[in-house]
C-alpha cells in the first residue's frame, strides 16, 4: 500500500502548489477526475477476486477520502486568502470625518425649561399659558394690586400705545386667575373640584436694562390649589425641586418673610451652595406663597374650602446658576460660540 | 430704610451681636441688604486738646505741639498739618496705637524733635475720605476719652429693604417694635414731654378734605435763630441714616422722622397769609417745590394752601417760597396725617420721591402726629432757641382710619400653616406685636394697631403668626394629593419634540425679543401699522413683532459680524397682531410661530462633501421633515421678504400654515449680508400637530414598478402634475415619486421630461400585466387632458 500512501502524499502535494481555483481544479482532475490516478484505481478493483477487491476497495476508498479532504481544505484556504486580499484592498482611513450634516443645539433656557418641566411632571403638574401682550386687571388687579397700589412701582411696566389697560406682562403670575377660571368653568357642578397643579413658563417684560437685568426674560409660575395645601408643603416642594434640579442633597434652601400682594404668607427663597464656587453663598431664586383669598375669590374658588400655594422663579437665574454663566444678556444675545456650548 | 445700629439699641439692646441682630432683621421679612461698619478697626486713639503749638525748629511745614492727652503730664508731638490750632481738640493716637492698615505708632524723632504720638485727620481713623487738616471735635469732647466712644464709632450701618406693606418700621422706633417682638427685649419708647406754651399766637388751620387729611397739628414757634449748628450727635445719628445735614430746623424734622416715622413739615410762618387750609389742587394752581421743580397739579393733588395759593404738596414736598431760611424768625410747624389713597403716586407722577411720600403713601401711624410735634418742638427749642405757641390739633376724627377686630380661627391657621398650633401659642404671638388678644375656643380677635396698616384679615394675621414663630421652624413636608395621569394627546407633538427635530437638523435655537425695529416690521411683514409700545426701552426695540423672521435676521447679523461662515437658526416664539376678534386679550392675536433660518454652505465644510451654499430646497426639506405625516402643499408666494420666485406658501391638509422661501435680494443689500439666507416660518401649532396613524394592512401580493416620462411644458409646475397622477382614479397606484427632470437634447427646447417611477399593487390579487398598462393609460391620459403632457418617445 505505499503506493496508495505515495499516491495521497502527491496529491496533497500538487492541492498545495495550486496557488488558484483553476490551477486546483487542474490538479484535482489528475486525482478524482474521469481518468484520474484514483478513479483508475478504483476501476481496477473489477479484475480483483473478491477477498483482496474488498481489502483493495477499503484502503482506496481511505485513500479517497483522504484526498477530497486535502482538496477542500486548501480550496477554503484559497478563498480565505481571497477574502483576505479583497478585505485588505477595501480598508478605509476610519480616522477621517464622518460626512454630512452636523446637529444643532437648543438654547440654554429652553433646556433649562425642559428639565423643570419633567421634574414638575413627576409630581403631576401640569403646563399652562397665557397670553405675554395682557390685561392690566389679569397681571395687577386680580392679583390683588389695585391702581396705585406701591407694589405696583416693584414692576417697570411696558404699555401699549394707545391702549389703556393693556400691557406686556411683568410676570407669570397672571396665568394662575386665568387658569384657576377655566378649571372652575370646565368643573363647574362637580361635587369636589380636581387639584390645580400647573406650571407656566414663558417670557416675561419690564423696562430695565442693565447688566443683571433684560428687559425681557423667562418666569415660571408654579400653582397647586387643593383642599389641604399648606406654607410646609410650598417648602418641602421647592426645597425638593432645588435638590433634583442642582442634583444634589447638598443644598440648604431659606424661606425669608417678604410681600407680594397676591399671597399671604409670602416668602423670598433664598438657596447657597453647600460647595462649588458659590458655596455659602445666599442666591434668591423665588418669591412664592399661600396664595391670597383675593386671588382666589377672583378666580371663582372658594378660599374657605381651597388653599393653595404660589411661587414664580426666575428661569434664566436658575440656568445661569447651573451652568455657571456669569452674565445674563448672553442669553439673548444670540451668540452661536456662545449658544453651541449647550449641545 | 439705613440706620444706625448704635441709635437702635437706645430702643431696644437684645443680648445679640451685629451678625445675629442682622439675621434675626432677614428672617423676619425685614432684609438686611447691607451692614457696614462706620469704622475699621484702630486702637489707641484719644480724644486730645491741642495746647500749644510752636514751630519746629528745622522744618518750616512743621510744628510742635504740646497736646493734652488726659494723662498727668501733656506731650509733645511733631504735626504737619496745617489746621493745627491752640485749643483745637482733636483724634491723637498714642505711642503703641494701631492705626487702619495696621500703622503702628512709635516714639519718634522727626527732624530732630522728639514725637510721642500722632494727630490725626477723619482718614487716617478711616472715618472719612477728608484729609486736608486734623478732625475738629467738638469743643465738649471730654480730653483722654477713647475716640471710639466719644464719636461711637463701633457702630453699623444698617441698610434693610422693606417691603410696601411694612411702612411701620419706616423709622428707628418701628425697627425697634419688631426686634422686641422678636427677641422679647424690653422696648424703651424716646420719652416726649409736651412743650408748655410760652405765647397763645396761632394759626388756623381748615381741613377742606378731612377724607384725604383728618388729622394737623400745626404751631406756631416764635423768635427761633436756625442759623444755629445742629449738635454733633444729632449730625451723626442723620449721617449714618443716610440724611445729609442741612440746618438745624430742616435737620430736627428729619430726626423726628427718622426716630418716630412721623413726617414734618416747616413753614417759615412770616411767609404765610391768613389760614393753613389742606384741599386739593385746582386749575391754576403753581408751586415751585423745594427741589426747584415748578408745578401745576391736578385735581387729584393734595395741597397744602393759604390764602395766596399753594404752599406745598401735601406729604409730598414743601415750597420754596413758604419754607424755612436763615432769615427765619417764626416757623410754623406741620404735623399731619394724610391718608395713602391720597398720595400714593402723586411724587412718581411729578417724577421724584421723597421720604415724606414714601411713607405716607405707604402709611404712617395716624395716632403719631401730635407727639412728634412736641417731640421736633422740644428738639428745636433746644437747639434755636424761641418760644413754643400751643400746638393746635384739627381732627375729624371719623375719616381717621378705622381698625376694625381681626379674627382668626387657630384651626385655619394651623391648616394654612401647615402645623398645629394653640390659642395659647397664637395669643402669644399676637400679644408680642402689641396687640390686645381675645379667645374665644377656636377664635382668637385682635385689634390692629395704629400703626400697622396691613392687618385687615385672617391671612394677614396668619402671616405674622408664621413670621413671628419663624419661617425656618416650619417643616418642609411633601404634599399629599390624589394621583392622576396627565394628559398628553399624542397628536399635539411637545415644543421639545420640535425643538429636538430641529436640532436634529443642525438648527441652533435663539430667543429674541419680541420688541424690534420698527423697520423690520415694514421690510419683512409689510407691517405699516404695527402694536407700538408706549415707553419702549429703545428707539429699535419699539414694536412688537408680527413675525419670528425679523429676530432671526438680526441673528444672522450679529453672527456674521462675528465671523461666521454658515449660520442656521431656529425660535420658537410668540408673535402678535391686532385683529379685532383677537382672544383671549381683545383686540390682539398672539400665535406662538416656529421660524428657521440657514444661511452659508448646505453643510459644513468637509473633507466628504462638494461645498455648495444652501438653497431653497434644502430648507424645503425640514419643512417637510417638521409636518412629515401630513397632506402638503407648496405654492408660489408673493411675499414682502421673500425673492418672487423663491417663495412658496405652505399649505397643510389645504390650509395655509406659513411660508417658505429664500430672502429678497434687496434686504440681503439692505441688511448688509453676504450672501441671501433661506428662511421658514410656520404656525406652532400647525407644525406641532400629527395626526395618530391610520393602519393600513400591507398588501400580500407581488408590486409592479413601472417608470413613466412624461413631457410637459417648461413652465408647468411639477408638483400641478404630480398632483394630477396621484389624483387620477387608479385604484391600484401605490406610489408616484418624480426621479428625473430632463431638458436638452432630444426635448422640444420649450418643453421638459419630467421621469416617475409608478408602484402599483393590488390588496388582493397579482396583478396582470395589462391591468398595468391600463392603469398606465389613464395615467397618461389624464395628465395629456389636464396639463398637455405627452408621453415621452
Amino acid at each position: 500500500m505505499d503506493h496508495l500512501q505515495q499516491l495521497v502524499e502527491q496529491a496533497i502535494a500538487d492541492f498545495g502548489a495550486a496557488s488558484d481555483a483553476n490551477s486546483l481544479e487542474q490538479a484535482k482532475a489528475r486525482y478524482l477526475g474521469k481518468s484520474g490516478s484514483l478513479t483508475d484505481l478504483l476501476k481496477g478493483l473489477g479484475k480483483m477476486d473478491p477477498d483482496a477487491r474488498r481489502e483493495a476497495g477499503a484502503a482506496i476508498n481511505r485513500a479517497k477520502v483522504a484526498v477530497e479532504q486535502a482538496l477542500e481544505a486548501r480550496r477554503d484556504a484559497l478563498r480565505e486568502a481571497a477574502l483576505a486580499e479583497q478585505l485588505a484592498a477595501e480598508a478605509l482611513d476610519v480616522t477621517l470625518p464622518g460626512r454630512g450634516q452636523g446637529s444643532g443645539g437648543l438654547h440654554p433656557v429652553t433646556r433649562t425649561l425642559g428639565r423643570i418641566e419633567q421634574l414638575f411632571a413627576s409630581i403631576g403638574f401640569k403646563v399652562a399659558d397665557g397670553p405675554e401682550i395682557e390685561e392690566d386687571w389679569y397681571n395687577f388687579t386680580a392679583l390683588n394690586t389695585p391702581e396705585n397700589h406701591p407694589a405696583r412701582s416693584m414692576h417697570d411696566t411696558f404699555y401699549l400705545q394707545d391702549a389703556p389697560g393693556v400691557l406686556l406682562r411683568t410676570h407669570t403670575s397672571p396665568v394662575q386667575v386665568r387658569y384657576m377660571r377655566e378649571h372652575v368653568a370646565l368643573h363647574e357642578g362637580d361635587e369636589v373640584m380636581p387639584e390645580i397643579r400647573i406650571i407656566a413658563p414663558g417670557r416675561v417684560y419690564r423696562v430695565d436694562y442693565d447688566a443683571t437685568h433684560s428687559p425681557m426674560f423667562h418666569q415660571i409660575e408654579g400653582l397647586w390649589v387643593g383642599e389641604r395645601v399648606s406654607f410646609a408643603d410650598l417648602k418641602g416642594v421647592i426645597a425638593e425641586f432645588l435638590r433634583r434640579f442642582f442634583e444634589t442633597d447638598a443644598l440648604q434652601v431659606r424661606f425669608r418673610p417678604s410681600f407680594f400682594p397676591f399671597t399671604e404668607p409670602s416668602a423670598e427663597i433664598d438657596f447657597a451652595f453647600m460647595s462649588g464656587p458659590n458655596k455659602g453663598k445666599w442666591l434668591e431664586i423665588a418669591g412664592c406663597g399661600v396664595v391670597h383669598p383675593n386671588v382666589l375669590r377672583n378666580g371663582g374658588i372658594n378660599p374657605d374650602r381651597y388653599t393653595g400655594f404660589a411661587f414664580g422663579m426666575g428661569l434664566d437665574r436658575l440656568t445661569m446658576l447651573r451652568y455657571g454663566v456669569d452674565d445674563l444678556r448672553l442669553f439673548f444675545e444670540n451668540d452661536l460660540r456662545f449658544l453651541s456650548q449647550f449641545r | 430704610m439705613q440706620f444706625s445700629e448704635h441709635w437702635l439699641r437706645t430702643f431696644v439692646n437684645p443680648a445679640l451681636d451685629s451678625a445675629a441682630l442682622g439675621h434675626l432683621l432677614t428672617m423676619a421679612g425685614l432684609e438686611v441688604e447691607e451692614s457696614e461698619a462706620v469704622a475699621p478697626a484702630f486702637e489707641g486713639v484719644v480724644v486730645a486738646e491741642i495746647l500749644e503749638v510752636n514751630p519746629h525748629p528745622n522744618a518750616d511745614r512743621l510744628r510742635v505741639c504740646k497736646v493734652d492727652v488726659g494723662a498727668s503730664e501733656p506731650i509733645q508731638i511733631v504735626c504737619g498739618a496745617p489746621n493745627a490750632a491752640a485749643g483745637m481738640k482733636v483724634p491723637c493716637a498714642l505711642v503703641g496705637a494701631v492705626l487702619p492698615g495696621d500703622f503702628q505708632i512709635k516714639a519718634a524723632k522727626l527732624r530732630g524733635v522728639e514725637s510721642l504720638g500722632m494727630l490725626c485727620s477723619a482718614r487716617e481713623i478711616g472715618i472719612s475720605d477728608a484729609h486736608e487738616g486734623l478732625l475738629a471735635l467738638p469743643e465738649d469732647f471730654t480730653v483722654g476719652v477713647n475716640i471710639r466712644e466719644a464719636l461711637a464709632l463701633d457702630d453699623v450701618r444698617f441698610t434693610i429693604k422693606l417691603t410696601p406693606n411694612r411702612a411701620d418700621c419706616l423709622s428707628l422706633l418701628g425697627v425697634a417694635r419688631e426686634v422686641s417682638a422678636l427677641t422679647g427685649a424690653a422696648l424703651t419708647e424716646p420719652l416726649v414731654t409736651p412743650v408748655p406754651a410760652r405765647h397763645d399766637i396761632t394759626r388756623g388751620v381748615h381741613l377742606a378734605s378731612p377724607d384725604a387729611c383728618p388729622r394737623y397739628v400745626g404751631r406756631v414757634l416764635r423768635n427761633v435763630d436756625p442759623t444755629r449748628p445742629t449738635p454733633a450727635w444729632m449730625k451723626q445719628r442723620l449721617e449714618r441714616c443716610g440724611v445729609r445735614s442741612i440746618s438745624a430746623i430742616v435737620d430736627v424734622t428729619n430726626y423726628v422722622m427718622l426716630e418716630l416715622g412721623q413726617p414734618l413739615h416747616a413753614f417759615d410762618n412770616d411767609k404765610l397769609q391768613g389760614d393753613v387750609v389742606v384741599r386739593w389742587a385746582q386749575a391754576g394752581d403753581k408751586l415751585l417745590l423745594l427741589n426747584g421743580q415748578e408745578v401745576e397739579p391736578d385735581a387729584r393733588t393734595l395741597l397744602i394752601a393759604d390764602a395766596s395759593g399753594p404752599l406745598a404738596l401735601a406729604g409730598v414736598m414743601g415750597g420754596q417760597l413758604s419754607g424755612v431760611t436763615d432769615a427765619t424768625r417764626d416757623v410754623f410747624l406741620e404735623s399731619a396725617f394724610f391718608q395713602p389713597d391720597a398720595i400714593v403716586g402723586r411724587a412718581r407722577a411729578y417724577g421724584f420721591s421723597s421720604d415724606a411720600s414714601h411713607r405716607f403713601e405707604r402709611g404712617v401711624d395716624f395716632e403719631l402726629a401730635p407727639r412728634a410735634m412736641e417731640r421736633a418742638t422740644e428738639l428745636i427749642l433746644s437747639i434755636c432757641g424761641g418760644e413754643a405757641g400751643p400746638a393746635v390739633q384739627s381732627l375729624d376724627a371719623q375719616a381717621l382710619p378705622k381698625r376694625e377686630p381681626v379674627a382668626l380661627r387657630v384651626s385655619r391657621a394651623s391648616q394654612v400653616i401647615g402645623i398645629p398650633f394653640t390659642a395659647a401659642q397664637i395669643s402669644e404671638i399676637l400679644g408680642r406685636l402689641g396687640m390686645p388678644v381675645t379667645v374665644e375656643e377656636d377664635r382668637v380677635t385682635v385689634t390692629p394697631p395704629s400703626y400697622r396698616f396691613d392687618l385687615r384679615i385672617e391671612e394677614d394675621l396668619i402671616e405674622e403668626i408664621a413670621r413671628i414663630h419663624g419661617y425656618e421652624n416650619i417643616p418642609e413636608s411633601l404634599p399629599q394629593g390624589t394621583l392622576g395621569m396627565l394628559p398628553l394627546p399624542e397628536s399635539r407633538r411637545s415644543d421639545f419634540a420640535l425643538r429636538q427635530l430641529l436640532a436634529g437638523r443642525e438648527y441652533q435655537e435663539v430667543v429674541n425679543y419680541a420688541f424690534v425695529d420698527e423697520a423690520w416690521e415694514r421690510d419683512f411683514c409689510g407691517n405699516l401699522d404695527p402694536i407700538r409700545l408706549a415707553n419702549p426701552i429703545a428707539s429699535h426695540l419699539s414694536v412688537m413683532r408680527s413675525s419670528l423672521l425679523g429676530g432671526l435676521i438680526g441673528t444672522l447679523m450679529t453672527n456674521q459680524r462675528r465671523r461666521a461662515s454658515r449660520v442656521r437658526v431656529f425660535e420658537i416664539g410668540r408673535c402678535f397682531a391686532k385683529d379685532v376678534k383677537g382672544q383671549p386679550v381683545a383686540g390682539y392675536r398672539q400665535p406662538m410661530k416656529v421660524a428657521g433660518l440657514a444661511w452659508g454652505a448646505a453643510a459644513a465644510e468637509q473633507w466628504g462633501l462638494a461645498t455648495r451654499k444652501v438653497d431653497f430646497f434644502d430648507v424645503k426639506a425640514d419643512v417637510e421633515a417638521l409636518l412629515d405625516g401630513r397632506s402638503l402643499e407648496f405654492v408660489r408666494l408673493s411675499h414682502p421678504a421673500l425673492h418672487p420666485g423663491r417663495a412658496a406658501e405652505v399649505r397643510c391638509d389645504g390650509a395655509a400654515v406659513g411660508w417658505v422661501g429664500e430672502l429678497h435680494p434687496n434686504w440681503v443689500q439692505r441688511y448688509d449680508l453676504a450672501t441671501a439666507p433661506v428662511v421658514f416660518e410656520l404656525d406652532l401649532e400647525a407644525a406641532a400637530y400629527r395626526p395618530l396613524p391610520v393602519f393600513v394592512a400591507p398588501s400580500k401580493f407581488p408590486m409592479v414598478v413601472r417608470d413613466l416620462a412624461l413631457v410637459v411644458r417648461a413652465e408647468t409646475p411639477v408638483g400641478e402634475l404630480l398632483a394630477v397622477l396621484r389624483e387620477a382614479p387608479v385604484s391600484i397606484v401605490q406610489a408616484i415619486e418624480i426621479f428625473d427632470i430632463y431638458q436638452g437634447k432630444g426635448i422640444d427646447p420649450d418643453s421638459k421630461s419630467v421621469a416617475f417611477r409608478v408602484r402599483f399593487q393590488h390588496t388582493d390579487q397579482t396583478l396582470e400585466d395589462a391591468e398595468v398598462d391600463a392603469a398606465i393609460d389613464v395615467l397618461v391620459g389624464r395628465a395629456g387632458e389636464r396639463l398637455g403632457a405627452q408621453l415621452r418617445s
